[in-house]
């Protein structure tokens, strides 16, 4: 099991109004997952949890995290503990240079390894920034640019793969990280979370559409409706989606409920 | 140290103190009483001749004369008899460092400040190793012809050159403490710097603090001569320590034909000390003055920096920041008058207001009637760390000529919950999450200051973080 990261039956209010009603979800290192379904279903809701957002009230249920519950962390001790959230929308912080924040953000890991920790050294982590940057496509300059600050719609989201990729996290969760991509930078994109994949990292892929699969293969497709997985699967699950829209499963849904 | 006999015209203030409520008594009184006299003691103890003693005492008496100003920060708790203990020299204070407060002396360490240097600047009177520093500096400055002395040898050594400035740029009637500041000044610098001459280091008073303590009533006069450039940094980070409550400064700079100078304060008096601070400069034709004033401790601080643009084609440039937290009102902001043709200014303010601290922008925009083709643009932005905190604005602009430009904006922006949610999702805690964005956006201030003040500063705003949110 080790890093793995178990949501059991999770429920979430959102000003009061339930919006997760009972979600059940496993990843394990190593494994790629893609979470599918229609605007309002509740993907991001349960993106934004599992980083801990303030706005989102988890009524019930549980999210382990290697093996502990983290629902009563803050967002900082469950990203120290490698959890990673790319942004949907990422905010800008003006006035901070990507370099400066991510250096923050590694050496915040490093001192909870060890709180001696004197920080990554300017020369080291330089040397990282660039090797990760290149494998982004990014210009070096992009360091010294304030963070999302004027970035467009795609700087943004590699901005938000730079960050995983230095980070590197052992549960990653992408929501909606296509969204407002052109081909090329989705393919950019893509191609960076494939390179960081592997025996060690999960990733969750939240997305609308199916077009992000296309450059991403995830082992297991899931489908969310009104705020629960109704269907999981294979690849071919996302194919099925292409093919057919969620009409289908929301019929699915409908006889299901007519016919108990 | 403090004879009997200055202790007792200290405990014959009390008498002004509360004539100051009756106007006409106040002045009979003062003229007769003790501030004469003591006004006459400074003069006699730094022999100064007589045109000065009797500016001094004009002065005093403009002083009493005046109201205390009402428009601006709360000065009502403000305790007058405090205004006088600058009667005792600076040497006798007999304070020890085990007097200094527990929190300044944590903040120093914190800051990573020496021993030594803590000692001095908690004003307890340790030598600071800096003579070595200084000399040498001051060998390159006079082999260019740089006069860097305090305003006493100024004045002693340079009557001539003192005389025809001082006084020319802020006049004791401009305002109240203007006036208290004329009659009683006490250290200060005196700078000239001559025709065509470029001094690449910033030039500092800290170098000299240990010869010339910075007093309650510093005086500084700086004159750059044509062509001539110049940057002067005043105060530190590191909170200065203060048993008296009142600072009252005047610098007065005169930047001539073409030359460029910049003056820059990093203000942190201990928070029981009212700051009031009158800075102006002259900028004539095609020369150019910067202002760059970072005010993040005192009580109170009613600072408003001003540039008056009188010949043609001259810029001035403010730059202000103030960190109010706590019961402290930074009351700050910039003048700038545009008095000659084709003149341009920029006014950038921040402020951050934090735990029911109040930061107020107060500026004056002025563009006279002739100013043909002068641009101006202000912005003012203030960060609200909380509900409890608040900010002001007091944008006055006084256009008397058509043919401007002129730009005013003014935002207050919140903290995000977004903002910190995202940091903190990267592994930041709340407190760095927040000191995070608040150093972002001092960050156009910052990048002005010389590197050391730069780190220290970030460091200062970091502690002023702690414990700042939830």
């Amino acid at each position: 099991m080790g890093s793995a990261l178990e949501i059991r039956d999770l429920h979430v209010n959102v000003d009061e109004k339930e919006i997760l009603k009972g979600v059940d979800l496993t990843i394990k290192p190593g494994e790629v997952h893609a979470l599918m379904g229609p605007n309002g279903s509740g993907k991001s809701t349960l993106a934004n949890s599992l980083m801990g957002h303030p706005g989102y009230q988890v009524t019930g249920g549980q999210v382990l995290f290697k093996g502990q519950n983290i629902l009563d962390l803050a967002p900082d001790e469950r990203a120290k503990m490698g959890l990673f959230l790319a942004f949907q929308y990422p905010v800008a912080i003006p006035g901070v240079s990507l370099a400066n924040f991510l250096r923050s953000a590694i050496n915040a890991r490093r001192k909870m390894d060890d709180p001696e920790d004197k920080g990554i050294a300017v020369g080291e982590f330089r040397t990282l920034l660039k090797k990760k940057m290149d494998l982004l496509e990014m210009g070096h300059e992009f360091a010294g640019r304030y963070l999302n600050d004027g970035f467009s719609g795609g700087e943004k989201k590699r901005a938000e793969i730079l960050q995983m990729a230095t980070l590197e996290p052992e549960i990653a969760i992408l929501d909606e990280t296509d969204s407002g991509l052109d081909i090329d930078a989705l393919r950019i994109v893509a191609s960076g979370v494939n390179a960081l994949a592997g025996p060690d990292l999960g990733v969750l892929v939240i997305t609308h559409y199916q077009r992000i699969l296309n450059y991403i293969s995830p082992q297991f497709v899931h489908i969310m409706l009104a705020g629960k997985i109704v269907e999981s699967g294979g690849p071919e699950l996302a194919e099925h989606l292409e093919e057919q829209g969620y009409d289908w499963i929301r019929e699915k849904q409908a006889d299901a409920v007519e016919s108990p | 140290m403090a004879t009997n006999q200055d202790i007792k015209k200290l405990e014959g203030l009390d008498d002004y103190k509360y004539g100051f409520a009756d106007p006409d008594e106040a002045v009979f009184r003062t003229k007769k009483g003790l501030d004469r006299e003591v006004v006459e003691q400074i003069s006699a103890m730094k022999g100064e001749p007589e045109w000065m003693l009797a500016y001094r005492l004009k002065a005093l008496e403009h002083y009493v004369a005046r109201p205390m100003p009402d428009w601006g920060a709360d000065l009502s708790e403000f305790n007058l008899e405090n205004i006088y203990n600058y009667v005792r020299p600076a040497e006798s204070e007999g304070r020890s460092w085990d007097d200094v407060p527990d929190t300044i002396k944590k903040t120093f360490d914190r800051l990573g400040i020496p021993q030594a240097e803590q000692k001095f600047l908690a004003g307890v009177g340790a030598q600071y190793e800096s003579e070595m520093v200084y000399h040498k500096i001051q060998e390159q400055l006079e082999s260019k012809g740089v006069i860097f002395v305090s305003i006493e040898d100024g004045l002693r050594k340079h009557p001539d050159l003192f005389r025809e400035y001082f006084g020319t740029v802020i006049p004791y009637t401009d305002n109240k403490f203007a006036a208290l500041n004329s009659a009683v000044w006490s250290g200060g610098s005196f700078i000239y710097v001559p025709p065509n001459t470029k001094i690449d280091l910033p030039l500092q008073a800290y170098f000299r603090l240990n010869s010339a303590n910075v007093g309650q009533y510093e005086r500084t006069l700086i004159i750059v001569d044509e062509g001539a450039q110049v940057h002067y940094v005043e105060g530190c980070t590191a909170p200065i320590y203060s048993t008296d409550s009142f600072h009252s400064g005047v610098i007065e700079i005169i930047v001539k034909k073409g030359a460029r100078s910049r003056y820059t304060t990093i203000q942190n008096w201990s928070n029981n000390v009212y700051n009031l601070v009158t800075q102006r400069a002259m900028v004539h034709e095609d020369a150019s003055h910067e202002w760059v004033d970072a005010n993040i401790g005192s009580k109170v601080t009613m600072k408003y920096p001003s540039c008056y643009l009188i010949g043609k084609g001259a810029h001035g440039e403010i730059l202000s920041l103030a960190f109010a937290a706590g019961h402290q009102h930074q009351d700050t902001g910039g003048k700038v008058i545009h008095a000659a043709p084709y003149t341009t200014s920029k006014i950038t303010s921040k402020s951050i207001s934090k735990a029911g601290g109040r930061a107020s922008y107060r500026g004056l925009l002025k563009v006279h009637e002739g100013a043909v083709g002068s641009k101006s643009n202000v912005v003012c932005d203030a960060l609200l760390l909380d509900e409890s905190s608040r900010s002001d604005t007091y944008p006055y602009i006084e256009i008397d000529e058509n043919d401007v430009s002129v730009g005013h904006e003014a935002s207050v922006s919140k903290i995000g919950e977004e903002q910190l949610f995202y940091l903190m999702s990267r592994g930041m805690s709340e407190d760095e999450a927040a000191s995070m964005v608040v150093s972002g956006f001092i960050e156009p201030l910052v990048r002005e200051l010389p590197m050391e003040y730069a780190v220290e500063m970030n460091r200062l705003i970091q502690l002023q973080m702690e414990g700042s949110i939830g």
